[in-house]
């Protein structure tokens, strides 16, 4: 037994070939003189990134010109990437401070974590993703290019004021 | 007789005669030099504004990066494609591998070598024909030449020892050999009234009497050609051997740098020649509307000048419509474009040719053999046959459907299946 497939009459409008091209050239050329394009033009425009914008890390530093870093170690521990790296040193008085910071932003997932858990709001995530090397080795940031980093950084979220207001 | 000195003074003091011999030859070779280069880097900016026109109409930009607007582009292309590696399959029937790019190449361009695109120029040696040669069979040379260019579709094809591009190579045959057939009854009409085959002579001929452009008295020769010219040119809706999405690339799967750059170029330059001959034919080529300045002596640069710059913009906007079209209908089915060439556009246009004659014959026997007279009793018929074409004719069966493969009585079951409630096993399904 055949399948039934339904042929229907179609009305004529929707038959010929001539008027069907003839109004998708019009759509085209309605689109072709519309100005609005919705193309971004990058490098002169960009996005707005949202104030929770996760993106390269940045080391704050105190009016001295010193990292705020205490070396406490919370961040290694935290990080679920392990991409954070924090060889601890002390000065003569006492105060710890890190001999080496290195955070990998290759291995970073970027979920902020070292931000929420610093103590002394010295590490932070920024907003900021235009991130370009020549070779790998350069994506791991030691702590006087963290320090040198100037762009905003991210405003975590708060529990007490879920929608930002 | 005057002595020779006397004779070129003469010749600088009056313009508006023909060149001496030696002079023409000069005159050729400079414009060749001149029009194959105006011509390549014409051709190079079509790949530019092919990809800003798709770029628009897709609401996006396009390339606009190099050089202001995006102008540089097809130069930043070229050098890429120099510098790309040529890769070569190692089954290839080398010779013709790398013959074929120049075979599809060169027709498209020499066959630019007999529309005239200007009014004649008067230089201090005498009036220069602004066309680079022209032939006394004109048209039947363009039909020769262009016919050439599927060899180098079918030739990549084949050599390049792939079966898509073997396929798109005997689809590219296919489809030439059934449209050409189609383009050249087509223009069988222009070749009617104006009575002459040279491309100069339809510009005339058109020219005449202000406004009597082909488009009026063959409006329906149109039609034809401009389908089956985008069929020649492989052009959407017609880019059969190319088909991406079912072919790869077709022809020139196997071609890469600037060998494949060489079928693009052809592509465009097919383009060109083909929308400055569609001008020539219907749209009066260089002749300006509406007023005979342009067209009679005396000749001045003046004139030289403002033909050329309508002929430029009549052979931009078909230019132009080739490519709105491409960004716009999708591409045919195979079956769909043979029924379409064989059996609505050869018929069509054998029709119309018939037509055309019967009718010039008529108007020529009640005393309208040129003239406002003849155009307007020919538009009158185009206008008819056009009404027939797009109203009558063009239900369904223009562009068949898949429903067009079922015999009328099998459809007459189908239909009345449709019509009836569904059977609980149909609305299980």
């Amino acid at each position: 037994m055949a399948i039934g497939v339904k042929v229907l009459d179609r009305p004529i409008e929707q038959v010929s070939y001539v008027r069907a091209a003839l109004s998708g050239l019009g759509q085209t050329f309605r689109h072709l003189v519309d100005p609005h394009k919705v193309t971004m033009q990058y490098p002169e425009e960009r996005w707005d990134l949202s104030p929770r914008w996760r993106g390269t890390h940045r080391m704050l530093t105190t009016e001295t010109g010193k990292a705020k870093c205490v070396a406490c170690g919370l961040c290694p521990t935290v990080c679920p990437a392990n991409c954070i790296k924090l060889v601890p040193g002390e000065d003569e008085e006492g105060n710890r401070y890190p001999l080496i910071f290195e955070i990998d932003e290759f291995r970073c997932i970027f979920c902020g974590y070292c931000q929420e858990v610093c103590p002394e709001e010295a590490i932070h995530v920024g907003r900021h993703y235009e991130n370009s090397e020549y070779d790998r080795a350069g994506f791991v940031y030691d702590l006087q290019r963290l320090m040198e980093q100037t762009h905003p950084v991210c405003e975590m979220w708060d529990p007490a004021d879920p929608r930002g207001e | 007789m005057t002595p020779l000195a006397v004779q070129a003074l003469l010749q600088v003091a009056n313009a508006q005669h023909e060149l001496s011999t030696g002079h023409a030859i000069i005159a050729s070779i400079i414009k060749l030099l001149i029009i194959f280069t105006v011509w390549m880097v014409t051709v190079a900016l079509l790949t530019l504004a092919e990809r800003r026109i798709a770029g628009w109409i897709q609401d996006r930009q396009g390339p606009n990066r190099v050089g202001p607007q995006g102008i540089l582009q097809p130069a930043a292309d070229g050098l890429k494609n120099l510098m790309k590696e040529e890769t070569e399959p190692a089954n290839a029937y080398m010779p013709i591998f790398r013959l074929a790019p120049a075979i599809s190449f060169i027709p498209a361009l020499i066959a630019w070598a007999v529309i005239p695109f200007a009014a004649p120029w008067p230089s201090p040696w005498g009036l220069v024909p602004m066309v680079l040669t022209d032939l006394p069979i004109g048209y039947l040379y363009i039909l020769a030449v262009s016919s050439l260019g599927a060899y180098g579709l079918i030739l990549a094809g084949w050599s390049s020892a792939n079966k898509y591009a073997l396929l798109g190579g005997l689809r590219a045959s296919a489809q030439l050999i059934s449209y050409e057939v189609a383009l050249g009854m087509s223009v069988i009409p222009v070749l009617l009234l104006t009575g002459n085959v040279t491309l100069s002579s339809f510009v005339e001929t058109q020219a005449a009497g202000g406004f009597n452009w082909n488009i009026l008295n063959l409006t329906m020769g149109f039609f034809i050609f401009i389908v089956a010219a985008f069929a020649e040119t492989n052009r959407l809706p017609f880019d059969m051997p190319e088909a991406e999405s079912e072919l790869i690339a077709g022809y020139h799967t196997e071609y890469s740098s600037m060998k494949f750059s060489m079928f693009m170029i052809s592509e465009f330059a097919a383009m060109l020649t083909i929308s400055s001959l569609m001008v020539t034919l219907f749209f009066g080529g260089w002749d300006i509307p509406f007023t005979s300045w342009d067209n009679v002596a005396p000749w001045s640069t003046a004139k030289t000048l403002a033909t050329l710059a309508v002929f430029v913009l009549k052979t931009g906007f078909f230019i132009f419509t080739f490519m709105w079209v491409r960004w716009t209908l999708p591409r045919f089915r195979y079956d769909q474009l043979m029924a379409l060439g064989w059996r609505v556009m050869i018929p069509l246009a054998m029709a119309y040719m018939v037509i055309i004659a019967v009718a010039v014959l008529v108007l020529d026997r009640v005393g309208l053999s040129a003239g406002p007279g003849q155009a307007m009793a020919l538009f009158g018929l185009n206008l008819v046959l056009l009404v027939g074409m797009f109203f009558i004719f063009d239900r369904g069966r223009l562009i068949s459907p898949a429903a067009a493969r079922v015999s009328p009585s099998e459809l007459a079951r189908l239909r009345s299946v449709a019509l009836r409630p569904p059977t609980t096993a149909e609305a299980r399904d």
